[in-house]
């Protein structure tokens, strides 16, 4: 059995194409301004370069920001859901996921099966989501990718008094005035954004095994920040973290289409 | 008897000098990186403008964001406590002072006899606070003045659908690609920064008389939209609203040594 999941965030889609259980192909590319574009050239790319033609899918689910306009698509899931489906998956023993998108956040509870229990998200404030980094980068004038390692070298990394972004950002321009290392400075970053998450995470509860999906997962410097605000050891994932979601909404796709999503 | 008050904001610095209670002089500066040239550099002016020397001053109190590194100061307050005192020098009958700072916002209740009965505040995000406003002025290209006049020229109406400050850039620049007049853009960042205001207002706790302090109250757009929210007039100062925090710092100097006490029937 061939399924797909497809999902079609604000700032990337993802597809992943899953067979008889197990991931064969998955794509990413940067989002286009109509979601109905992003879902349709991420989902082709994705057949053409796995050799696969659509209409030997069996059953496709869509998910994220864009869900209703992928064409495609034969029944759409929320994203919560499709992130605790798509981080059992991976880390079966796991009981929560902390998602970091560009412009959200969540925590997910789900239990042995990969369901939904409990979660919290929040995209209403800029702290505590990608864009925070995204911006922050900005600021000191570095490649988002390259904060993890950059921060690698602090050695005396500095305390930001200010969550919002807009004051953080100020905050870190005076220290930069002031000669602290750029190393320093991501570092504290980093600390700043994983105590938001942290307590966004423990909002309900942490139980069981912690794992983290989304692009910011990729940051190691904020992958081991988020390990020292939680005092948890988070389980890293064995697939790209950006993909999470959509791996979610293929395993969805499987259990709807009769196969048996967990094998 | 000559006093001073100094207040030290993020943004601006003000300075005020009374001769017995009556204002011989006052001055607002840009302030800079550091809290102690910010306090010099607008002392010296309101000094210079009252023609008098350091010296003449009796007693000078500070207050504001950078109060504790003012060299001069002999003692300092907080910016609750000045705001609510300036304000209610100003308008006896006042009894919820709303002021927003460059990076904060505060509502402070005053009983009968002008105590602080209950104050909120935000300086943790930087929506409901000057920073939301200067942000959104430099992104429409209007200076800060004009933006509030603007809202009286909107033509649709039309709100902002985030709070945060770094989401509602991304709305305002959506509009702006869309060709939406500015006019009507900067009336919802009017409204937005009112709505913001209003909750932490409402939190304090309305009573009358209601007045603005602080530079963002030279907004008219935003003083008009937050009237309609809160249902209330706001009452407008016969002073600069910027410098209410300086003048209740330097009527704190006047207290201290031992002058005259506050003579309503002579405000």
């Amino acid at each position: 059995m061939i399924v797909a999941g497809c999902d079609v965030g604000s700032l990337s889609a993802k597809a992943v194409v899953v067979e008889d259980g197990r991931v064969v192909a998955s794509h990413v590319i940067r989002a286009k301004p109509l979601p109905r574009d992003s879902a349709r050239e991420v989902m082709g790319d994705l057949m053409r370069s796995a050799g696969i033609s659509p209409d030997s899918l069996d059953y496709c689910v869509g998910t994220g920001y864009g869900r209703n306009s992928i064409e495609f698509a034969d029944s759409v899931e929320s994203e919560i859901a499709c992130h605790a489906k798509g981080a059992w998956k991976i880390v079966p023993d796991a009981r929560m996921v902390i998602d970091i998108g560009g412009q959200d956040a969540k925590a997910v509870r789900f239990d042995d099966r990969g369901d939904v229990v409990r979660y919290v998200y929040n995209d209403k404030c800029a702290s505590g989501t990608g864009r925070f980094l995204e911006i922050m980068a900005e600021a000191l004038d570095v490649r988002l990718e390259d904060m993890g390692a950059i921060a690698a070298r602090a050695q005396d990394p500095v305390t930001l008094s200010n969550q919002c972004v807009v004051f953080a950002e100020t905050e870190i321009i005076s220290l930069i005035n002031e000669g602290r290392d750029i190393s320093d400075i991501i570092s504290g970053l980093h600390t700043a954004m994983a105590h938001r998450v942290a307590s966004l995470a423990r909002s309900i509860e942490l139980a069981g095994a912690v794992t983290m999906s989304g692009g910011v997962a990729k940051n190691p410097g904020m992958f081991a920040a988020l390990q020292e605000a939680l005092q948890v050891k988070i389980r890293p994932m064995a697939i790209d973290p950006q993909i999470v979601g959509a791996l979610g909404a293929a395993v969805i796709a499987m259990e709807k289409a009769g196969g048996n999503g967990g094998a | 008897m000559i006093v001073a008050g100094c207040d030290v904001g993020s943004l601006t610095s003000k300075a005020v000098i009374l001769n017995d209670r009556t204002m011989l002089s006052h001055a607002v500066t840009r302030s800079t990186f550091r809290p102690d040239d910010s306090a010099r550099t607008v002392m010296d002016r309101a000094l210079s403008v009252a023609g008098i020397g350091m010296d003449q001053v009796r007693c000078c109190v500070g207050t504001g964001y950078g109060r504790e590194k003012i060299p001069f100061v002999d003692k300092v307050y907080s910016e609750i406590a000045c705001h609510a005192r300036g304000a209610r020098h100003l308008m006896p009958s006042v009894h919820t002072v709303i002021d927003i700072g460059g990076q904060d916002c505060k509502a402070i209740r005053l009983d009968d006899a002008g105590a602080v009965v209950k104050f909120v505040t935000n300086d943790k995000c930087a929506a409901g606070t000057g920073r939301f406003l200067d942000v959104m002025a430099r992104l429409l290209g209007v200076d800060l003045d004009e933006l509030g006049k603007l809202s009286a020229q909107a033509q649709a109406p039309l709100s902002l659908a985030s709070t945060c400050t770094v989401w509602a850039q991304a709305e305002v620049i959506h509009h702006l690609n869309e060709n939406t007049p500015i006019a009507d853009i900067a009336a919802a960042v009017n409204q937005a920064m009112a709505g913001r205001v209003a909750i932490l207002a409402r939190s304090a706790g309305l009573n009358r008389e209601v007045c603005m302090t602080g530079g963002v109250a030279k907004n008219t757009g935003v003083l008009t939209h937050l009237e309609k929210l809160l249902d209330v007039r706001i009452r407008r100062l016969r002073i600069d609203p910027q410098i209410v925090g300086a003048l209740g710092a330097a009527l704190y100097a006047h207290d201290n040594k031992g002058g005259a006490p506050d003579d309503r029937s002579r405000l």
